[in-house]
């Protein structure tokens, strides 16, 4: 029931879109579940962060090229003002763009440190998919009933 | 907001919920099936009680709010083709799902229990177990059944 009847030639962009955002979200969830679990440990930590780096940043990508092919086919853009659930969309996508790269460029010299022994690095770039998942539950709650 | 917005939203959200929590299981799979070393199934398994915990939630949710939903909604009915072939779907994935759980636990209790007593090295035994073909089978049938539930819900064939 994702949304009610629409025309067929909306489907496809929607259908990317959507499994962008569930891969994105999946592999926050891996990352953020990682940092509550891992008690320091960097095997759990470092499985956070390449989850990070092989599913969320492709599923980044897919979701927002989705985003933009679904836009362009519903018009949205011909209207003066977007809805508010596309404004929160764009925000949590632009934001959170930046923070997953914070976050993967962070982990990156995290994962070199981690023959040092410090895990503080990939701690702080796991924190981050913590911020960026309670964001994309919002987005997709707004999504969903898209207020006005 | 109606309740209908809210209905589609917790529909939605347990949607998303039940494809993290799939994504979470295939992380772990990959993980233990290229490894036989004990720490690092051990530490992958930790990850596993968010994963059911998820899925859980997120099965009954995008069920129950989808039936819901079904009813609240004019336009759409429980007995139209492709919300039947959503319900059908939906079972195929859980039931598919909840049989693959067992089969991986042999691995993860093997490999609490070579850490347990110390033993960090490679063993055969862990390897075989985390390599369980009907596991990886039972679990790729739930993650194509929820695949083909976003297709239908989507193209929703028939309406």
């Amino acid at each position: 029931m994702l949304a009610s009847i629409r025309p067929d030639s909306w489907n496809l962009p929607l259908f990317v879109h959507v499994i962008g955002a569930m891969m994105l979200v999946g592999g926050l969830l891996v990352a953020s579940t990682s940092v509550m679990v891992a008690r320091g440990e960097a095997r759990v930590l470092r499985i956070g962060y390449l989850t990070m780096l092989a599913i969320c940043l492709p599923g980044y990508l897919v979701m927002r090229v989705g985003a933009e092919w679904t836009y362009s086919r519903e018009q949205l853009g011909d209207a003066p003002d977007d809805p508010a659930w596309v404004g929160i969309g764009y925000i949590t996508a632009d934001a959170g763009a930046l923070l997953l790269l914070i976050a993967l460029i962070l982990g990156g010299f995290g994962l070199r440190r981690l023959r040092g022994g410090g895990t503080g690095m990939l701690r702080a770039s796991l924190v981050i998919s913590v911020v960026l998942l309670a964001a994309y539950i919002v987005t997709i709650w707004a999504m969903g009933s898209k207020p006005t | 907001m109606g309740l209908n917005d809210w209905l589609i939203a917790l529909h939605l959200l347990s949607a998303f919920a039940l494809a993290a929590a799939i994504v979470l299981f295939w992380v772990v799979i990959v993980v233990v099936r290229r490894t036989d070393l004990p720490e690092q199934v051990a530490s992958a398994a930790r990850l596993l009680p968010v994963g059911s915990v998820t899925v859980a939630a997120g099965s009954i949710g995008v069920i129950v709010f989808g039936i819901w939903l079904a009813i609240a909604l004019d336009e759409v009915k429980v007995w139209d083709g492709w919300v039947l072939a959503a319900i059908v779907l939906w079972a195929i994935s859980t039931e598919a799902g909840r049989r693959a759980d067992p089969e991986f636990d042999p691995c993860v209790t093997r490999a609490n229990e070579l850490v347990a007593a110390g033993q960090t090295g490679p063993d055969a035994e862990l390897a075989e177990l985390a390599r369980t073909r009907t596991g990886l089978l039972l679990h790729a049938v739930s993650t194509v059944a929820v695949l083909l539930i976003l297709v239908d819900m989507i193209w929703k064939p028939g309406a």
